[in-house]
């Protein structure tokens, strides 16, 4: 691969620590635009911990952030997603009371262009904004196969289909940068098939770049070009699946053998 | 008939106001999940703001609005001084910060513009109005009157604006509401300057008629059987709990009250209210907890 393009998401001696203790220690890798990267590792290795670094959830004591060609200190969650960062969770944060649309429509909360004044009274720019905003959401939702829910509140469907609303919210923003927290956690086969099959949509259709966290290897092997494996917070892999796989280090800490 | 009617409706309209307080603790807990025992100083607060402005020779609408950018004013130092370094804390903490906060905003109000007790004329005599064969007060229609416009207004900012959708949201995950790029900053100054400004309403009307004075910030006791009879968590719940309580404590002093040798308005609703915390502790219209683990 070419290195002339820079890439997307740069991270750079990134260290995390909470009351001393470390959750990430002096990691960084890039993201080239329009790849998919799998994040992966055992429990505990920093992988949410990363992804909270990414969008501000998290502002990390040391490193550096490099998004679309801006360096940060840390990121705020705000700026992160002014700057095209949406994400999903892995225990599902969803707006359980609010039905599919409304939660989808929440991702469009920074595209709207009219004032509150405006929308109470559906004056000037409001209707077509609320038209437009409304367009998207609909586009995501014929998207994600998720028309017969349209109006029923999200605590109410299953938990696949709420991964999926999740991922639809997400969506909705149009975001350069997708952060997936284990998307397919707690999915049977079948279901699992179906996510990945959106995920790579997203991917080839929006050419929108994931980072993801995945514990399913036979997932991550077959959807990412990139990964990027993770233990005790610090990087211990880092290159494509198959290069990734061979590693040594990878192999005992997946399998759990003895190290040293 | 026509007096049981006039007891009734007398004792709606009044519930009206008792609603107003309510749903000003209702906005504040919705979005935050902080009980604000500091509701009732911040509308002692909005009142005596305006009454000391209107006595320093404003215009009534200079006053108002003056009055309300205090409220505003005074949300942002308190995200900024109190709310925002107590996130993830829990509700008990929230709790007591309010409850600390609720003699702070009476003591600056109290130091800003006096202790005296003002008298109030929004201009409204309180004259009985014959409508339909019963006598209703002037006052009392009059302050419904303006409790509907202002919750009117409310639904309109909640269900039809952007705004409203990510308070919302807000009130329903926090993460959530962060990661599709929601200030919660700004979100909390918003909802605690509308619950000023829900304070303000309640104080002009509660202080039109109580006068202007301290015990005003008392009146968070009258909304808290409120709350717990329409439910801590919805505007719709705090107007039907607010006029359930008007109505059946009036019902009760005209109609219980010579058997149970009278004064029992003041209690009434209370016992109500522990009714209702045996029989349905969410309240009418509250959300159970369902919680999963």
């Amino acid at each position: 691969m070419s290195q002339t393009v820079a890439p997307l998401l740069s991270l750079a001696h990134i260290s995390l620590s909470f009351k001393g203790v470390k959750a990430v220690t002096d990691i960084g890798f890039d993201v080239a635009e329009g790849e998919i990267c799998a994040l992966i590792g055992p429990n505990g290795a920093g992988k949410s911990s990363l992804l909270n670094v990414i969008n501000g959830v998290y502002q990390p004591q040391q490193g550096e952030i490099r998004f679309a060609g801006r360096a940060r200190r840390a990121m705020q969650p705000h700026e992160a997603a002014v700057a095209g960062i949406a994400r999903t969770f892995q225990n599902i944060a969803l707006f359980k009371g609010m039905s599919v649309l409304d939660n989808i429509l929440t991702g469009r909360n920074l595209a709207s262009r009219s004032s509150w004044l405006e929308q109470a009274f559906r004056l000037g720019r409001a209707v077509a904004d609320e038209e437009a905003q409304r367009a998207v959401a609909e586009e995501v939702i014929a998207f994600l196969r998720l028309q017969a829910w349209r109006h029923t509140p999200v605590g109410q469907l299953p938990y696949g289909l709420q991964k999926r609303v999740e991922l639809g919210r997400a969506l909705a923003a149009r975001p350069r940068l997708l952060l997936l927290d284990e998307p397919m956690a707690g999915m049977n086969r079948e279901e699992k098939r179906e996510m990945s099959q959106f995920i790579r949509e997203v991917n080839q259709v929006f050419g929108t770049t994931i980072v993801l966290i995945e514990h399913d290897i036979g997932v991550v092997m077959e959807l990412s070009d990139h990964v990027v494996v993770l233990d005790y917070g610090r990087k211990i892999g880092d290159g494509e699946p198959e290069a990734v796989r061979a590693l040594p280090e990878v192999i005992a800490a997946y399998l759990g053998q003895q190290r040293h | 008939m026509s007096f049981f009617m006039e007891v009734l409706l007398g004792g709606l309209l009044a519930g009206v106001m008792y609603s107003l307080v309510a749903i000003g603790f209702v906005l504040i807990y919705k979005a935050s999940g902080v009980f604000n025992f500091a509701q009732g100083s911040m509308v002692l607060f909005a009142a005596l703001t305006f009454v000391s402005l209107l006595e320093r020779g404003l215009p009534f609408w200079l006053a108002f609005v003056l009055s309300l950018l205090s409220m505003l004013l005074l949300a942002l130092l308190l995200e900024r001084l109190v709310l925002r370094h107590l996130v993830n804390r829990p509700p008990i903490t929230l709790f007591m910060a309010t409850l600390g906060l609720s003699y702070v905003v009476e003591g600056v109000a109290q130091a800003l513009w006096g202790a005296q007790v003002h008298g109030l004329d929004l201009g409204i005599e309180d004259t009985p109005l014959e409508l339909g064969g019963l006598m209703l007060s002037r006052f009392d229609l009059f302050a419904a009157g303006s409790a509907g416009l202002l919750v009117l207004l409310l639904s309109l900012l909640f269900n039809k604006t952007r705004i409203g959708l990510s308070l919302r949201a807000v009130a329903d995950d926090q993460l959530a509401a962060l990661a599709v790029g929601i200030r919660l900053q700004r979100m909390w100054v918003l909802v605690w300057a509308v619950a000023g400004l829900v304070g303000l309403v309640a104080g002009l009307l509660w202080g039109a008629r109580l006068g202007v004075q301290f015990s005003l910030s008392l009146i968070v006791l009258k909304a808290l059987p409120v709350l717990i009879i329409g439910g801590f968590t919805s505007i719709g719940g705090a107007i039907v709990g607010g006029l359930i309580v008007g109505a059946s404590e009036k019902l009760a002093e005209v109609y219980l009250g010579p058997l149970l040798s009278g004064g029992i308005e003041n209690w009434f609703p209370y016992v109500l209210a522990l009714l209702f915390l045996l029989l349905r502790p969410a309240g009418l219209f509250g959300e159970r907890a369902i919680e999963r683990v």
